[in-house]
């Protein structure tokens, strides 16, 4: 793509006769008009469009990420109206034109946005029955729709016919029927992606690759990985002589956010490289080593998520405790972030990878200090971010040097900038004390989780601003114990959750959602415990969990992964000696909604320290799985991060910096060390959730259980590296 | 300087030091290579120089002399003219695989997956599972689809043989 406007909605509309299904509430709040992509305001806010050529356009809100959800999208609208899914497409995602849906997080897309698509679909085919009935004499109750056609009584009509001459917009009633499950046949079919041909070929258009008339490359300037949160290196003095013998290259400067243009991308890159920058650095971190202990020391703010029963008076038999710690993770996606900031005309243009458009638009327009309205943010498909990583700060970069350079800047950030200046999954210390009863029955769960929050300003506002920075730690979307993890998948008739916030600002690491949001820590530290509580009563730690799993689902689930990987119980005289011991474990895991479940066969290296993790049995509940070839994906995809993440991701940072800013400094998983999985969907017909999440904290948990299996010992602390596993073995 | 991409020849203006990479994104708009780390880390940016597969971000564009580079684009043309096939196919039997076995995610790594896997199966058309895992070690997968890259890559050498 090389405009920025691939089509305005009057193009994709053909000026022609089309039928529009809005959201009446929405409309009010809709931008568009100002600028000028849609000129009837009946049309603003519309869900889905039927074209004159049969063909229908979903705006949606929801964005791909690379986990499959622009097809499986589609096929819940293909399948409320009755059309191939040939007939439909989803328009960019743009603040100019799209469904304010909110940000593309917590596996959402689904289950909310599903829902609201599916009802517009389904308020477009009872449009389409009405209008069938009166063209065609046949009662609304002896028509039926099927591909693209209204049928009955021996007449037919396709659905083009029926649009009028004119736009017409038809309110979402909310009472058109929806189609029963049983009568499904898109949804739950495993139809090919979409977008996959053009990925494999070299025609499709990555954000990294779009290209605007006149743009220009720029590079951010940064020392390195980032400082503590509110306390970024300052700087002391720049030398553009260093850079001299480059030509066409501009040094862009603002407060401490530094950056170069060039023409020509090399020089850009040359440019941010040798540019001398004297940086001075507050010393505000604890270094990699004594984070837990600044951490546990920290004065808090003390809240109880939960408090059922009363854990203090509940009398246990067999009682267990224990404490855990996990590491700041990178998103580290495997494309660094890259956005084109255009402006030069009267709309500003900002094209990125943003997973909440809206809410970019409106920091944008902040920045540059002008109305929302014109700020146009549009979507465009970057490598797979698995949560908030740098894509909005590379687009605010993007739209300080296009307004001090006065033409279109495309922002590349470097390998360096996207691991070390990423807004990292947060650490967290847990401690759990679980009780059963003398007959394995769990009476009492107490967790205390130590984190901070969310960070708020990207480091581009940081840097470049002069106003402090902001920590979300309070109030809805902040960061709290999950009650859903944390005991949440067993009856338990005491529990007690209580969330200790430290101090954010007070020498840490910008920390934002990554997938499975701080789900891993409280698994890796409540799952081992249910284990270690499993062996005390005596216990198999499947039956344990199967007799105290919170209801039918969580049972179904967990037997599902417990089936195919054909698990026994392990037998005592099995010996834990050799060079490379052998262990399975399994644990249970969620985010909120759907379920997952995990059994992990492993292998320890005694001499080494190396752990191979060999096989992965997952297992999830999803509801009805849209497209049943995605959701296996994406429990692969969850199967194979979960055991990177388990045994090699730790942002590393000293005093001053974070260190980690490659993949030599930020190992992950690679190919010659991948399990084989095996994906199981446990199939129901309850509504589709989210499927993106819920698998990952089991396979890490199910690996540490597979870990104290091979060799008696519990890891406290992930990544479970060789050299902590040498010193578990050797404590 | 002049350099042959997919059998075509192209007549550069670049700085001898240039990245081939930015050449063929930036001068040629290609949309195979893609960056990824600029280090030689990751394989985000592999094309083949004379059927051997480099990392592009690290090779000078004048390095390659008269070596004849091929891109992701490039990769049903390079079939053909291995396999001495009259028209070359609509896609390299490594390409249909990874669709068949709907195996990418974000696809973002599959440029260097794909020429990687194009490149084994060149030299060794009927690799082992471990063969597979030493040749395929040096392309990380973010999203974790290296178990459908594997049962591609078998996919494609059982395809090839027929």
């Amino acid at each position: 793509m090389t405009a920025h406007v691939r089509l305005s909605r009057r193009g994709i509309l053909k000026g022609a006769g089309a039928l529009v299904v809005s959201l009446a509430a929405v409309n009010a709040s809709m931008p568009g008009l100002a600028l000028g992509a849609a000129a009837d305001p009946k049309m603003l806010g519309s869900w889905i469009a039927l074209h004159d050529d049969g063909t229908v356009t979903v705006y949606l809100g929801k964005v791909e990420l690379g986990q499959g959800n622009g097809t499986t999208m589609l096929q819940l609208v293909a399948e409320e109206l009755d059309l191939d899914m040939a007939k439909v497409a989803a328009a960019q995602v743009d603040t100019a034109r799209s469904m304010n849906q909110g940000a593309t997080v917590s596996s959402s897309s689904i289950q909310q946005a599903g829902g609201q698509i599916r009802a517009a679909a389904a308020e477009m085919r009872q449009e389409l029955l009405r209008r069938a009935s009166q063209r065609l004499g046949v009662p609304m109750d002896k028509l039926t729709t099927a591909r693209g056609q209204v049928q009955g009584d021996g007449k037919s009509i396709t659905y083009q016919a029926l649009i009028d001459r004119e736009l017409t917009t038809i309110p979402v009633t909310g009472k058109a029927p929806l189609k029963a499950p049983a009568d499904y046949h898109v949804v739950g079919q495993r139809v090919a992606r979409v977008d996959i041909p053009a990925k494999i070929d070299g025609s499709f258009t990555y954000m990294q690759q779009v290209k605007v008339p006149g743009m220009l490359h720029g590079r951010v300037v940064r020392p390195g990985g980032q400082s503590a949160y509110g306390k970024a290196a300052s700087i002391v003095a720049v030398d553009p002589s260093s850079i001299a013998d480059l030509k066409d290259v501009q040094i862009v400067r603002r407060g401490n956010f530094l950056a170069v243009v060039a023409k020509r991308q090399w020089d850009a890159v040359r440019a941010a490289e040798q540019l001398r920058v004297r940086w001075a650095f507050q010393a505000a971190l604890p270094e990699t080593q004594g984070l837990y202990s600044k951490m546990r020391s920290a004065r808090t703010d003390d809240a109880v998520m939960l408090a059922e029963g009363d854990v203090a008076k509940a009398s246990a038999a067999h009682v267990v405790r224990g404490t855990f710690h996990g590491p700041y993770q990178s998103h580290a996606p495997f494309g660094p972030s890259c956005a084109i900031a255009d402006l030069t005309g009267e709309v500003a243009v900002l094209q990125c990878s943003s997973q909440d458009v809206f809410a970019l638009r409106d920091r944008v327009a902040k920045l540059l200090n002008r109305d929302a309205q014109t700020v146009r943010v549009q979507y465009m498909e970057g490598a797979g971010c698995y949560g908030h990583s740098c894509y909005d700060d590379a687009a605010l970069a993007a739209v300080i040097m296009a307004q001090e350079v006065g033409k279109p800047v495309r922002v590349q950030f470097s390998r360096a900038n996207e691991i070390g200046w990423d807004n990292y999954g947060p650490a967290h210390v847990g401690e759990v004390v679980i009780g059963a009863d003398k007959d394995g029955k769990l009476v009492s769960y107490q967790y205390d989780g130590w984190h901070h929050g969310w960070h708020i300003e990207e480091s581009t506002e940081e840097l470049a601003l002069d106003t402090p920075v902001r920590e979300l730690n309070k109030g809805p979307g902040s960061l709290f114990v999950n009650k859903f993890v944390t005991g949440g998948m067993y009856a338990i008739p005491n529990r007690l959750l209580v969330n200790h916030a430290i101090p954010g600002l007070e020498g840490y690491l910008k920390g934002a959602n990554l997938r499975a949001p701080m789900d891993l820590h409280y698994t890796f530290t409540s799952e081992q415990m249910i284990d270690q509580l499993a062996a005390q009563v005596g216990l198999d730690p499947f039956e344990f969990r199967r007799r105290n799993a919170a209801n039918e689902r969580w049972l179904s689930v967990l037997e599902a992964a417990a089936k195919a990987a054909e698990w026994k119980p392990r037998s005592s005289s099995e010996p834990l000696s050799g060079d490379v011991m052998k262990g399975r474990g399994i644990a249970l895991g969620t985010h909120r909604a759907s379920m997952g479940a995990a059994v992990v066969d492993i292998e320890v290296d005694r001499n080494s320290g190396e752990i191979v993790v060999k096989h992965v049995y997952a297992a999830m509940d999803c509801g009805i799985a849209v497209n049943p070839d995605i959701v296996e994906s994406q429990i692969i995809g969850m199967a194979i991060q979960g055991t990177s993440r388990m045994l090699h991701e730790e942002v590393q940072f000293s005093a001053a910096q974070v260190t980690s800013l490659d993949w030599n400094s930020y190992p992950i998983l690679r190919f010659g060390q991948h399990p084989e999985v095996t994906p199981i969907i446990v199939k129901r017909s309850d509504p589709p959730l989210g499927a993106g999440e819920e698998v990952l904290p089991a396979v890490g948990a199910a690996i540490a259980n597979a870990f104290a299996a091979a060799t008696g010992k519990r890891m406290t602390q992930y990544p479970m590296t060789p050299q902590r596993v040498l010193a578990t073995l050797g404590a | 300087m002049q350099i042959k991409v997919n059998d075509k020849v192209h007549t550069i203006d670049a700085d001898p030091d240039t990245p081939l990479l930015y050449v063929l994104a930036d001068d040629l708009g290609l949309k195979g290579p893609r960056f990824g780390c600029g280090l030689a880390q990751c394989g985000s940016c592999s094309v083949l120089v004379d059927g051997k597969e480099i990392r592009s971000c690290v090779t000078p564009v004048s390095s390659v002399g008269d070596g004849h580079i091929v891109t992701l684009e490039g990769l049903p043309q390079f079939y053909a003219a291995t396999k001495k096939l009259a028209q070359a196919p609509a896609r390299h039997p490594v390409q249909q695989a990874f669709i068949d076995e709907q195996a990418p995610q974000c696809g973002y790594c599959y440029n260097g997956i794909t020429v990687k896997a194009c490149e084994l199966l060149s030299q060794n058309p009927q690799p082992s599972d471990e063969q597979i895992r030493e040749a395929m070690d040096g392309h990380l997968c973010r999203c974790g689809t290296y178990p459908r890259i594997m049962k591609a890559i078998k996919r494609a050498a059982l395809e090839m043989q027929k």
